[in-house]
């Protein structure tokens, strides 16, 4: 077991060498951070001056290996655009995007295994010939028009909800909330059904496809053929044996949720990571993009290890290998 | 004093106001753009967003009115007393936000801190060699050559506190290579009407009324409180516009225009933006980079850059890529500028014959290749602009590869003048015809700067140039800018496209002005 855990975080930080090296030989083909940095009319010699001082001038591999000698002692540097530490920017507009995350996931999860259940059990009914058609369209459609389509409906037609932001937040130590006012709450409804809709359509068709595969196994049949009721034969038997690959897929897909809330963000002006991230990538502002990837890389890093962890538990068959 | 007793003190002020005068009403502005400030800190960027915003909370010695002339600000009146030094009288018993006086030890200090390492201010502040206090409200600026448009420099740079700045360790802007963050990024102290009450960057940033201000002829205002978002997606703003959750919002884009006058909450204000666009075109080199012309440079005849101006109809990118908003230019400088020569601002006819003709005089009776370079995050439509050109002057047998790239690619490229032909949008920023001139029609090879990026020049233009930056006497001066347009438009150095609009989505029952530099003045603001 430790062996394993060990392993694997040392799998982990070969991942965000190569993560980082990657992210920075992109920064070369994002422009010049200078012409950002100062105003229009600003002398060329003060821009050359500049270029200087960041240490720009520097050839790429001399500027990535100082940069892996200031990340491991956490300093990840100033932003160019914000002028203030990185590390405080995203402080900051971390708790939006994990909040925002969390219950996209939670309603994924809340909607889309009952669904899928449900489908498989009654794969006739005309409930589920509609769900699963209504699922295609979450699957289909671009999160930014699903976004500016829940805009045009609830914010521009009916003006239920705000087309923006985060609404009021209140600040619990670093950590600023929006569960706990009514704006904040009414704020995240639509970003998180968008960001929710594709993982939600995902899970459900995921469970329904693994539910049916194991409904018609044997030892189903055997379980039936012992008379055990309806109830414990599908959720005894069958869910339990559904949930391993669900769980890899969910796991994976929660870091693709923080990861590709940028879309969702910028959609609704979400002031989380994704937002900080594109901001950043107009002003090319290469420390909070280059920090921004390694933060990502790490979460995704970081799930998996807990995905391959839950593995363990889940699955006995992983356990006894182990032990022999 | 605790919170409560602070409150309840509000209150009681209140209370009294509202008894004594007409009942006070919190009114609040709410508006999007599609960037953030900058900073806090008035000389961290000198970009024009940032500029304009800090108007409403620092204040410069003379400011810009809604029409963009020159008013007295800080500085209640000037006088040169010698070609190089402008002596100001500073405006008494005016006090910055936290209270403390503003007075000629603040003046000197703002220019210290302006040209220190880390201040974007060079543009405005490179020409003078210090401020020197005379006594407690004269203060005298010493340029280092005649400058007949020091105030127009110095509008745009804004005042701050000494002693606020020594206290809060703000002496010096944010220095990127020292890597230390600074007070002002965050908190500001000026004397304007508005003072900050919350910044979250990115996110939100909140101003209230400074009630204390001194100009008590702007006082015809009813915003209290100020709310700015910054909005990128376009979508949204104009959704969050006409959902009222936002009182004003830009540039709100030129294809939701008509949809934002129909829906009935809310109009769009349009005019036109100092800055113009137009067309580049390498002249310095003996071969173009792109091209498939070898062994000589077409775009140095002038009979080519002829033809591809003739080949351009101005009138349908206005009509089909501007929706009718944006205004045809026949030079490189707005009407608004101070210099600008309404006699010379006509266009070239459209002519697509005359250019195939010019061109087979030329020498290219089977037309030529170029790249075209274009930022596509820029201007406004910019791309689509380079695709009309591009589909245009293939009529006249131009075949134009376009490259659009964004701005932080394009720049790059422009600055180095890697690039055979350009669109690029300008304007000044001390509004004056003047800096366009040395900006773009001097070539790097007689001092100019690198934004001519196709190294247009004109010995007579790099003459009059250097004259036009130190003579005093505005008939004179205007002469010689006349001469100097004139010259540049003869020799067709650039083709000028056109005024790009400002547009700006204002909720009804909002009155505003807008500004030429798309400056927004919250003390024009009301709100029914």
């Amino acid at each position: 077991m430790l062996s394993f855990v060990l392993s694997r975080i040392l799998q982990s930080f070969i991942v965000m060498i190569g993560v980082s090296l990657v992210a920075f030989s992109l920064f070369t083909y994002v422009g010049d951070p200078i012409s950002n940095l100062v105003g229009i009319q600003t002398s060329d010699e003060k821009r050359e001056q500049l270029r200087e001082s960041l240490g720009l001038n520097e050839p790429a591999p001399v500027q990535f290996v100082n940069f892996l000698g200031r990340v491991s002692q956490f300093d990840f540097g100033i932003s160019y655009q914000q002028k203030r530490k990185v590390s405080s920017i995203i402080a900051e507009r971390l708790p939006a995007t994990l909040e925002l995350s969390f219950v996209s996931a939670l309603l994924a999860l809340l909607i889309g295994v009952p669904a899928g259940i449900y489908t498989a059990l009654n794969r006739d009914s005309w409930v589920s010939h509609l769900m699963l058609s209504a699922s295609l369209i979450g699957v289909s459609l671009p999160t930014f028009l699903i976004g500016i389509m829940l805009i045009f409906v609830f914010a521009v037609q009916i003006q239920i909800l705000p087309s923006f932001g985060r609404g009021e937040v209140v600040q619990l130590g670093f950590w600023s909330t929006g569960f706990l006012t009514a704006s904040g709450l009414k704020a995240l409804i639509m970003p998180s059904i968008t960001l929710a809709l594709f993982q939600m359509t995902l899970i459900m068709r995921l469970v329904r496809s693994e539910m049916l595969e194991v409904l018609r196994a044997d030892y189903i049949k055997f379980a039936r053929a012992r008379g055990l009721s309806d109830r414990m034969v599908h959720f005894g038997y069958a869910l339990m044996n559904t949930l391993v690959p669900v769980i890899t897929i969910t796991g994976l897909q929660l870091g693709s949720i923080i990861a590709f809330a940028i879309i969702t963000e910028t959609v609704f002006q979400w002031p989380g990571l994704g937002l900080m991230f594109i901001q950043a990538i107009n002003e090319v502002d290469i420390p909070v993009m280059s920090t921004y990837l390694l933060l990502i890389a790490c979460f995704f890093v970081i799930i998996n290890l807990v995905v391959d962890l839950l593995y363990y538990f889940v699955d006995p068959r992983l356990r006894i290998k182990q032990g022999q | 004093m605790t919170k409560k007793t602070k409150f309840f003190g509000a209150l009681a002020i209140a209370f009294c106001v509202s008894a004594a005068a007409t009942p006070l009403q919190a009114k609040v502005f709410r508006y999007a753009f599609q960037g953030d400030v900058a900073s806090m800190d008035p000389y961290a960027l000198a970009e024009n967003f940032s500029s304009a915003f800090h108007q409403n909370v620092y204040e410069p010695l003379v400011r810009y009115d809604a029409n963009l002339k020159i008013e007295p600000s800080l500085a209640v009146s000037w006088e040169n007393i010698n070609p190089t030094t402008w002596r100001f009288k500073l405006r008494q018993g005016v006090k910055y936000h936290n209270g403390n006086a503003f007075n000629a030890d603040d003046v000197v200090f703002s220019f210290k801190r302006g040209k220190a390492e880390g201040a974007d201010m060079g543009s405005f502040t490179g020409g003078i060699v210090e401020a020197r206090k005379v006594d407690e409200y004269t203060v005298d600026i010493i340029t280092k050559a005649p400058n007949p448009i020091l105030l127009n420099t110095i509008a745009p740079f804004y005042m701050m506190d000494k002693e606020w700045a020594e206290a809060n360790g703000a002496v010096q802007p944010v220095n990127l290579a020292k890597k230390v963050e600074n007070f002002a990024t965050l908190n500001s102290n000026g004397t304007g009407p508005f003072k900050l009450k919350s910044r979250e960057p990115g996110v939100k940033t909140v101003l209230t009324i400074n009630n204390d201000w001194w100009d008590k002829a702007n006082q015809n205002f009813n915003v209290t409180e100020v709310v700015f978002t910054p909005i990128g997606s376009a979508a949204t703003r104009t959704a969050a516009l006409l959902s009222g959750e936002l009182d004003m919002m830009f540039p709100a884009p030129v294809q939701d225009v008509k949809r934002i006058n129909a829906s009935g909450v809310a109009t769009v204000l349009q005019g036109p933006e100092v800055r113009t666009i137009f067309l580049g075109m390498d002249q310095e080199r003996d071969e173009l980079l792109y091209s498939n012309v070898k062994g000589k440079n077409p775009l140095r005849d002038k009979r080519v850059r002829q033809a591809i101006y003739q080949a351009i109809d101005v009138g349908a990118i206005k009509s089909k890529v501007m929706r009718g908003t944006s205004i045809p230019a026949g030079l490189l400088v707005a009407p608004e500028l101070s210099g600008f020569d309404a006699s010379l601002n006509d266009r070239l006819p459209y002519d697509p014959a005359k250019a195939k003709a010019l061109l087979a005089e030329a020498g290219y009776p089977d037309g030529l290749e170029i790249q075209l370079d274009c930022p596509n995050n820029r201007y406004v439509n910019d791309e689509q602009i380079c695709q009309a050109v591009t589909a245009m002057v293939a009529k006249a047998g131009i075949k134009m590869t376009l490259l659009a790239q964004p701005k932080s690619k394009f720049f790059q490229k422009l600055k180095k003048h890697d690039i055979s032909m350009y669109l690029l949008g300008w304007t000044a920023d001390d509004q004056d015809v003047g800096s366009v001139i040395a900006h773009l029609m001097v070539p790097p090879k007689d001092g100019g700067l690198a934004w001519n990026g196709g190294g247009y020049g004109n010995a007579r233009i790099t003459e009059l140039s250097g004259m036009i930056g130190s003579e005093i006497d505005p008939k004179k001066r205007q002469a010689m800018i006349s001469e100097a347009l004139k010259i540049v438009k003869d020799d067709i150095g650039y083709i000028p496209l056109h005024q790009q609009p400002l547009s700006w989505g204002v909720r009804k029952g909002v009155t505003l002005k807008q500004r030429g530099d798309n400056a927004l003045n919250y003390w024009y603001i009301n709100i029914n």
